[in-house]
């Protein structure tokens, strides 16, 4: 892979390969490819990796692969990775209820925008989001794309606990909390999806290259769906394979 | 039968080695933080290297055992005493229905592990039964122990152990208030100057209270960075020192998110990892830098010195072989008759 700039110790028991220090899907999708490929390189003594926006973080355990070992066998995949692999893009939409006590923070930041209530949901809700990582929070997605116009700081005051499946916006990112948490995000609307289920076989949801779209839906469709979540039906939509990107530069 | 837990303590909770092979889903990793007395109190009972044991937290738990079996402490001296006599840690102990292990406050360390020889009934959460208390998830209920708890024992085979008597290390692994740290510099090094490098490295800091599985922070002289220290996201390895805004060092420890935006101007090397688990507030760390060659070093010779107290403890007991030593103290219990 052209892109990959460096691979460096991130203390004894990672390595941290760095791309271009940009958000980017590309580098995404790249890190993406890298991972998938590194995995089916069955490189004994990797016990981790960790996307994020521009680097993938390898763990091993040093007593099984000595540091320059590994770094020497991921620069020998790094340097066989073809450029334009492509990935199964998947385009998820994600049911939302906005404002109300699902969305506690709706109006102040329709009046920090100086938009609407309904503006800011046709805006929040018109935009397709890209799942740079998963971080933070087990499922907890980054989301890249947000629009600038209702991109808001975040509150003075964080709240102790924000229920699971809160949508809010914090700065220029927007995302969706996998469990109940603290957190300083402005809460705009809540989902019945449970994005993060510790109980199914897949627990987590999404996965980087995803593309998000929130799909606005009424107080009472919500509690049909909330209802429904619970007897474990599945109420968010997945389409699989519209489109391939290339990773190449 | 397995254990009652009378008494949660402070912060009592199931770990083993950590929930690995997930952190790409935002999975922490959690396990014990201090893993190499985590691996004695096991190594002492002959259990698996990963089995899950208790995590007792500056003031340990009290503990009804429902079946015999066989215990092992290591880490920080919690003074733990059985039926209200003291016993020793680093040794095997047996334990009969009915008996009770009291943990005390810790004397040194801020953690000791327990572990038994008929395991813990926990069930396993995507490879592990550590807890999450972040994420609510693994380990008892994934939460901390509470008064009146009760975990079922896994086997009820071990009540026995060969070698019994000699199942015992004397090690006194964390009586100083002062602790050299190694590091290895990076990843995000570059973004400290010089001067901050410099400040880093020849200070003393002292350990907060803000302080648990998730992180510690540290007080000192403050370091100096180039332009801020945010970055972009990226993986947070066990031991990160991140340096934020405010110039003050962050110990990342098992707990940790698996991603953040701060600058990590080094990291613990892993052999060091448990010197920063057990530290106490107020503590004074002094950081020194080493190569990846040399940590790794370190872990080696770490897995040899192991292997040696496995074999220190798989022979038989010395003062049952000397005869003499047997005849002079059965002359001596017949004298005090």
């Amino acid at each position: 892979m052209k892109h990959i700039r460096s691979i460096i110790p991130s203390g004894d028991s990672a390595v941290l390969i760095r791309l271009e220090q940009t958000i980017s899907s590309e580098n995404t999708i790249g890190i993406y490819n890298l991972m998938s490929q590194i995995r089916s390189a069955k490189i004994i003594g990797i016990t981790d990796l960790i996307p994020a926006y521009c680097s993938l973080m390898v763990c091993y355990d040093p007593a099984l692969i000595s540091w320059q070992s590994l770094r020497d066998r991921l620069k020998d995949l790094s340097s066989l990775q073809e450029d334009d692999i492509t990935v199964t893009q998947r385009h998820i939409t994600i049911p939302a209820v906005y404002g109300g006590i699902y969305g506690e923070d709706l109006p102040s930041v329709a009046e920090l925008c100086g938009l609407s209530e309904e503006e800011v949901i046709a805006i929040h809700s018109g935009t397709d989001y890209f799942v740079h990582m998963i971080g933070f929070l087990p499922g907890f997605p980054y989301l890249g794309g947000l629009d600038e116009r209702i991109a808001v700081r975040r509150l003075d005051e964080p709240r102790i606990r924000i229920p699971a499946g809160s949508v809010g916006i914090g700065g220029s990112q927007t995302g969706i909390y996998p469990l109940d948490s603290p957190g300083g995000w402005r809460l705009i609307a809540k989902t019945p999806v449970r994005i993060y289920d510790p109980a199914s076989k897949d627990p987590v949801l999404f996965r980087p290259t995803d593309i998000v779209r929130f799909q606005p839906v009424s107080e009472a469709e919500y509690l049909d769906m909330e209802q429904a979540v619970a007897n474990g039906e599945h109420v968010h939509i997945i389409t699989e394979g519209g489109t391939s990107w290339g990773s190449g530069s | 039968m397995g254990i009652r837990i009378i008494k949660g303590g402070m912060f009592t909770t199931v770990q083993d080695s950590g929930r690995t092979g997930y952190q790409d889903l935002g999975f922490h990793v959690c396990g014990a933080a201090d893993r190499r007395s985590f691996r004695i109190a096991n190594l002492l009972l002959d259990n698996p290297e990963n089995e899950a044991v208790l995590e007792c937290t500056l003031i340990g738990p009290t503990i009804e055992f429902t079946s015999e079996m066989i215990i092992a402490m290591a880490g920080g001296d919690f003074r733990p005493m059985i039926n209200d006599e003291p016993v020793p840690m680093y040794q095997a102990l047996y334990v009969r229905k009915g008996d009770i292990l009291k943990l005390g406050s810790a004397r040194s360390g801020r953690l000791c592990y327990i572990a038994f020889s008929n395991y813990l009934q926990i069930p396993v959460v995507m490879g592990s039964r550590s807890t999450d208390t972040v994420s609510g998830i693994g380990g008892f209920k994934g939460r901390k122990l509470e008064d009146g708890d009760y975990i079922e024992e896994r086997i009820k085979r071990r009540k026995y152990l060969p070698w019994f008597l000699s199942r015992k290390l004397e090690l006194h692994e964390f009586e100083s208030d002062k602790a050299e740290i190694r590091v290895i510099a990076g990843p995000q090094d570059d973004m400290f100057p010089d001067a901050g490098i410099r400040t880093f490295l020849n200070s003393e800091y002292t350990v907060t209270s803000d302080f648990d599985r998730m992180g510690v922070r540290l007080d000192g002289p403050f370091i100096e960075s180039r332009q801020g220290s945010d970055i972009i996201s990226d993986g947070i390895p066990f031991g990160a020192v991140q340096v934020p805004g405010h110039g003050k060092p962050i110990i990342m420890l098992c707990d940790r998110q698996t991603t953040g935006g701060y600058a990590k101007i080094a990291c613990v090397i892993s052999v060091d990892l448990p010197k920063i688990a057990q530290r106490r507030i107020s503590d004074k760390i002094h950081f020194r830098q080493v190569s990846v060659e040399t940590a790794q070093k370190l872990i080696r010779e770490e897995e040899l010195e192991f292997q040696s107290m496995r074999d220190q403890i798989h022979q038989p007991c010395k003062e049952v072989l000397d005869i003499r030593l047997t005849a002079k103290r059965m002359k001596q219990l017949f004298e005090e008759n």
